[in-house]
């Protein structure tokens, strides 16, 4: 059992959620409310991480952020190190890849509100920040929920992007899922085997919690 | 306070109108729908801005497109009820009340809202979710809602519309209860006349936008233009009656100034105040007092106008005491009966016609 592996993914899934939560209730709650005219292109440019093979995705990140890309540069110059082949670089890999997961449960969430009832927050003096808090919130859990257990068990899970980069430097950027293909790679089958019980329990956990949440969320606001 | 409303707009919805409410008046907006009535309404809350408009209430000016003054929602201090009660399905009843008193120092805020919901006969039903509760008594937690805020304007939009015939007939009464206590100009937006001839003080009727004619109810409900725009089949007069007796065999006396009028069985106690809306339609003139007729109401009327379309048609306007009655009738008959302004005659009203929910008790 590799636990730096182990505990690396852990870290990385969490801060994913982390960064995402914010992210994915402002865009989320803007595409569900607004209507303009590039928004379909908006929405599908957020998909693509679901449709892109792994490896292609990954390529473009990795020339992205690379030494002689603007943003590796950037990064080079202001923390003395590279982008790529760190964990953050991983991290903002992940974020990116994870995009999706976290913004369409969480719009489908706030589509899911009623129109009145958000006029109705408004017409009860509610600020669109405490309306937000106090009643668009609570409405979309089950969405925001949905899209956080989607990204901590993704991020767990993601393989190709993980590899093209973030190489497999154990303790900055070898995830469990690459610990798993070292170890077949290794004939070391009971190790993969352990590892790969320990990554299914968590991720089924985490959606049967997930579920089991949202379904006594929505019988409590049906 | 008084409410002033004036807007202006080319498309997509097309709105030309204004219009004042007086403190504690309650103003009806009528018409086809699809003819705006909403519109207004949300124009007054802020939720939708036209081209060119002006909202004021008491001094303090909330829109004013050529000024480019325009408040959002949460800053116009008002109480908005809505069509699908739009109650905050995560709340309890109480809850919900309390969440329009942002601004109320937090101690308060319980005790006024059980005084709200015991207002609107809700006391019973503080925590109960807006799920496990029945449409009438949802629509009963967002009146208690919309007045939380002290609101300085109370908009109505189709209220009771979504609730069945017998829960709207209650909640009617509720709301000219209600009213008693009430202070600030109130905006209801429906498109039954039932309901506008019976709850409102003044009435402006919309079609398409434009403003056809607006006035106190009873001049507004014998008005040609008005009922044009509203059909010819909603002309009818609202007589104000008190409860002289209930009869042994199911009738209930009601006195008028224009004589007793016979009506089934109503659920009140001798001596309330009712409005009864008589349809023009279900009128009867004669110029002889009809003798071996089933009909028991028959009231000496004298005619103050008669009224001819394109069609068959006539409204005759009559007058008996201070209450005006109107019959639809053929215009044959008018020209049989050789009634004119100044003739005397006699108006029937069959007991039964009279529909349950044309009866409402005035406080």
């Amino acid at each position: 059992m590799d636990w730096t592996a182990f505990f690396l993914s852990l870290r990385l899934a969490g801060l994913t959620v982390l960064i995402l939560l914010p992210v994915a209730v402002f865009a989320g709650r803007f595409l569900a409310y607004r209507h303009f005219a590039a928004k379909s292109l908006i929405e599908a440019v957020v998909m693509l991480p679901l449709v892109l093979p792994p490896t292609v995705f990954g390529f473009y990140l990795l020339t992205g952020f690379g030494a002689r890309s603007p943003i590796g540069q950037a990064w080079q110059a202001m923390f003395g190190q590279p982008l790529v082949f760190t964990f953050e670089g991983l991290l903002l890999a992940s974020v990116i890849f994870n995009l999706p997961f976290a913004i369409q449960p969480t719009q489908r969430g706030f589509e899911a509100i009623p129109v009145q009832v958000r006029e109705a927050a408004a017409c009860c003096g509610l600020s669109p920040l405490r309306a937000l808090w106090r009643i668009e919130l609570p409405l979309a859990w089950p969405g925001l929920m949905t899209a956080m257990a989607l990204t901590f068990a993704h991020t767990l899970g993601e393989f190709g992007i993980v590899l093209m980069v973030g190489g497999s430097i154990p303790g900055q950027t070898k995830t469990i899922a690459i610990s798993i293909y070292d170890k077949v790679q290794g004939f070391d089958m009971q190790g993969a085997a352990t590892m790969s019980a320990v990554l299914l329990a968590i991720s089924l956990t985490t959606i049967m919690l997930t579920f089991w949440l949202s379904a006594r969320a929505g019988r409590r606001l049906s | 306070m008084t409410l002033e409303v004036m807007a202006r707009a080319e498309g997509p919805i097309a709105l030309n109108l204004a219009f004042k409410v007086e403190p504690g008046e309650l103003l009806a907006l009528v018409g086809p729908s699809g003819s705006g009535k909403s519109t207004v309404l949300r124009t007054i809350a802020g939720l939708w801005t036209p081209t060119t408009a002006c909202v004021r209430v008491g001094g303090e000016t909330w829109l004013d497109t050529a000024r480019k003054v325009s408040l959002s929602p949460h800053q116009r201090k008002l109480g908005m009820v809505f069509q699908s009660y739009a109650l905050f399905p995560h709340l309890t009843a109480e809850a919900n009340v309390m969440a329009a008193m942002t601004d109320q120092p937090k101690a308060s805020r319980v005790p006024e809202a059980r005084r709200l919901l015991d207002l609107v006969n809700l006391g019973g039903l503080r925590q109960r979710r807006p799920a496990d509760l029945s449409g009438g008594q949802q629509q009963r937690v967002a009146v208690a809602r919309a007045l939380a805020r002290n609101p300085k304007v109370l908009l109505l939009d189709e209220p009771f519309s979504a609730v069945d015939r017998a829960t709207r007939d209650s909640l009617h009464g509720e709301i000219r209860a209600l009213r008693a206590g009430l202070t600030m100009p109130i905006v209801l937006v429906t498109h039954d006349m039932n309901e506008a001839q019976m709850l409102a003080d003044r009435l402006v009727v919309i079609d398409a936008g434009q403003m056809v004619t607006s006035g106190p109810t009873d001049e507004v409900m014998v008005d040609a233009a008005a009922l044009r725009a509203l059909g010819i089949r909603e002309a009818g007069s609202a007589l104000h009656a008190r409860i002289a007796a209930h009869e042994a065999d199911e009738l209930t006396r009601l006195d008028t100034s224009a004589g007793p009028i016979w009506l089934p069985l109503i659920d009140a106690a001798p001596g309330a105040a009712l409005l009864v809306r008589i349809m023009a339609h279900d009128i009867i003139l004669s110029r002889q007092r009809p003798a071996g007729l089933s009909a028991l109401n028959i009231l000496a009327v004298t005619v103050v106008s008669i009224r001819t379309g394109d069609g068959p048609g006539a409204l005759v306007t009559c007058r008996a005491g201070d209450e005006v009655i109107l019959a639809r009738i053929t215009r044959r008959s008018a020209r049989m009966l050789e009634l004119a302004p100044g003739v005397s005659c006699h108006a029937i009203l069959k007991s039964m016609s009279v529909a349950r929910d044309h009866i409402g008790l005035t406080p």
